[in-house]
């Protein structure tokens, strides 16, 4: 069922919910970006409609609810280990359409990879309810119509996006029908937006032949790549972490251990006791990444990972283009192919 | 809902020195657990390091650990009498009902020992001991591990034991373990069964020589060592392609792991 709202009409239904979850939606914040007077869109828990970012893309995701930055998993004190206490509320989380997918890809590592489901995930993820930001247009980096996560028909509570300065939303939760119509100013039935095509096109490799990996595709990204991360720290669908423990300074006794982001592009990631270290060549991390994102995730789960929202594009300082190396790859396999082909 | 990351205290049975940086842990632990599997102990405020079980036995495991990082260094300040955290144990681990019938040639170098000792163990206690062929290296004389199960082992079955270098006037093998891999003498070798465990470039060559004496690939098994921060295929580490070395390994058929490219 669909309503349409004025911006204070929905502005009093944030206001309500606000009483009952709390709202972690994109935040525009304003001097706070990389540079000198530029800005970002980030997460953070918000009690206002005013406050929510509904136009621009965030530049990084939503995941930081799931996989904090840094998080602690339980305390040492003497011999007791204890986990952190949490807030019961549930939290309405405001997502995209490519992000929503990405929350599938999160639950099957977190909570279907593997006999064991993973405890710290599953208490935040059991009090998320997402609402989805409809797209009417396509951002320039994105790839979401090829990725095929460009629509989402399910899996969230509420829609909403402006248009013409009124709010349209897409209730699917029957409980909130009241508050709803009682702070709307019509009744409309229309489905979230959508984009049905992007400025950027890719083309995914059906089969990925293990011969790819000695290919020099790679190369090019020893020395373009820092090996700085950043692609996998705004990714929506990276889920890698580190535990690591940490001692309070005034009491040696009593002490954490933490889980914080982890990257398979940054420095240490692979390292064995002793020093064994695998992939040291960035093109190398890059290969194991892309694999991943594209072939790896897909063999073993049936879907591909990445959800082609675009942010590792953007978010690159050394302007390398994740859906430029998808073609590339793409184009390597073909040639081989026809290389083979040629030869027999 | 149970959590799996909070690790149980284990109390240490016993402590074996082998050399100045490798000791044997006897941690007391009830319950299953295969050769090749491995655990996570901890010591809290300086984390968690996947360790392989080097010996199973009523109400212990053995766990060998060698000086070489932040986590091992701290649990060589822990004694008889003390406990260290652990939860595990993680991994496939080997199937010993696989090499337990047949010629088998296990191939170990340094620490590498540790996850295959279970297998060798309970080869040299089956009637297969005598088709038991076991090629085990170190880098000296002054690193060796297992030096008592080494003089039992010789006994029962064929060990070639060997050094990568020595002190003049050694008396024993020296050489890498590649150079005995071709002198083990097999009535069959495209039935016999290979299992290497070690540092990569040791496993590697190693596979050749396998291969250049006709062994078949999926006769060939292998251990991988990765850093593991969970043991619960969650936080990717350890992953290899579609595999995730603590959930579908760290034991690997070598039809298997030749397509996992680091």
């Amino acid at each position: 069922m669909g309503f349409v709202f004025s911006r204070d009409g929905f502005a009093e239904v944030i206001r309500q919910l606000g009483s009952r979850y709390r709202i972690y939606a994109p935040v525009l914040k304003k001097g706070e970006g990389r540079f000198t007077d530029t800005d970002v869109v980030r997460y953070d828990y918000v009690k206002n409609f005013d406050e929510i970012e509904l136009e621009k893309r965030s530049d990084y995701s939503f995941k930081e609810i799931l996989l904090p930055v840094s998080g602690t998993l339980f305390y040492f004190t003497e011999d007791k280990v204890t986990e952190p206490e949490m807030d019961d509320r549930e939290i309405l989380v405001f997502v995209r359409s490519c992000d929503l997918h990405a929350v599938k890809r999160f639950d099957q590592i977190y909570l279907h990879n593997g006999q064991e489901r993973d405890w710290f995930y599953e208490r935040v993820r059991d009090r998320l309810k997402f609402v989805l930001i409809g797209c009417r247009e396509s951002f320039d980096d994105c790839f979401c119509v090829d990725m095929h996560t460009n629509e989402s028909t399910d899996g969230y509570v509420f829609s909403v996006e402006e248009a013409d300065g009124e709010i349209y939303s897409d209730l699917k939760e029957e409980g909130l029908r009241e508050l709803f119509s009682g702070n709307s100013v019509r009744e409309e039935d229309k489905a979230p937006a959508h984009v049905e095509t992007n400025k950027i096109f890719v083309s995914v490799p059906d089969e990925v032949p293990v011969s790819i990996c000695k290919d020099k595709v790679w190369d090019e990204y020893d020395s373009r790549c820092i090996g700085c991360g950043r692609c996998t720290l705004v990714c929506p669908t990276c889920t890698c972490f580190t535990m690591e423990d940490i001692y309070y300074s005034d009491n040696g006794k009593v002490g954490e251990r933490r889980r914080v982001h982890a990257s398979c592009m940054i420095d240490g990631y692979s390292n064995v006791a002793g020093g064994g270290e695998y992939r040291k060549k960035h093109g190398e991390r890059m290969r194991f990444k892309v694999l991943h994102k594209i072939s790896d995730f897909k063999k073993k789960f049936g879907y591909q990972m990445c959800v082609g929202c675009g942010r590792c594009d953007m978010v690159c300082p050394e302007y390398i283009s994740f859906s430029e190396c998808i073609n590339k790859v793409d184009r390597a396999i073909r040639s081989a192919e026809d290389g083979k082909e040629a030869q027999a | 809902m149970s959590n799996p990351y909070i690790p149980f205290a284990s109390k240490i049975l016993d402590v074996k020195k082998h050399t100045q940086k490798e000791y044997t842990f006897r941690m007391e632990y009830h319950g299953e657990v295969k050769p090749g599997q491995f655990f996570e102990v901890s010591v809290p405020k300086f984390g968690e390091a996947p360790i392989s079980v080097s010996g199973i036995g009523d109400g212990y495991v053995e766990l060998t650990i060698r000086r070489v990082g932040r986590v091992t260094n701290e649990v060589f300040e822990n004694y008889v009498g003390d406990s260290l955290l652990m939860r595990g144990p993680y991994g496939n681990g080997f199937d010993i009902s696989i090499f337990d019938h047949g010629e088998t040639l296990v191939v170990a170098g340094g620490t590498g020992v540790s996850p295959v000792r279970g297998v060798i163990e309970a080869l040299a206690a089956s009637p297969a001991a005598k088709d038991t062929h076991v090629i085990v290296g170190f880098r000296s004389p002054a690193d060796m591990l297992f030096r008592s199960d080494l003089e039992e082992w010789k006994d029962k079955l064929d060990l070639v034991l060997t050094v990568d270098g020595a002190p003049e006037g050694y008396a024993g093998n020296i050489g890498l373990v590649t150079k005995y891999i071709p002198q083990i003498q097999l009535r069959d070798v495209s039935a016999a069964k290979a299992i290497v465990v070690g540092p990569p470039p040791m496993m590697r060559f190693s596979i050749m020589g396998f291969l250049d004496m006709g062994f078949r690939e999926e006769n060939i098994w292998v251990s991988n060592e990765r850093k593991m921060c969970c043991g619960l295929g969650k936080c990717g580490h350890c992953r290899i392609g579609d595999k995730y070395v603590c959930l579908d390994g760290p034991v690997f058929n070598y039809t298997e792991s030749k397509n996992l490219i680091d």
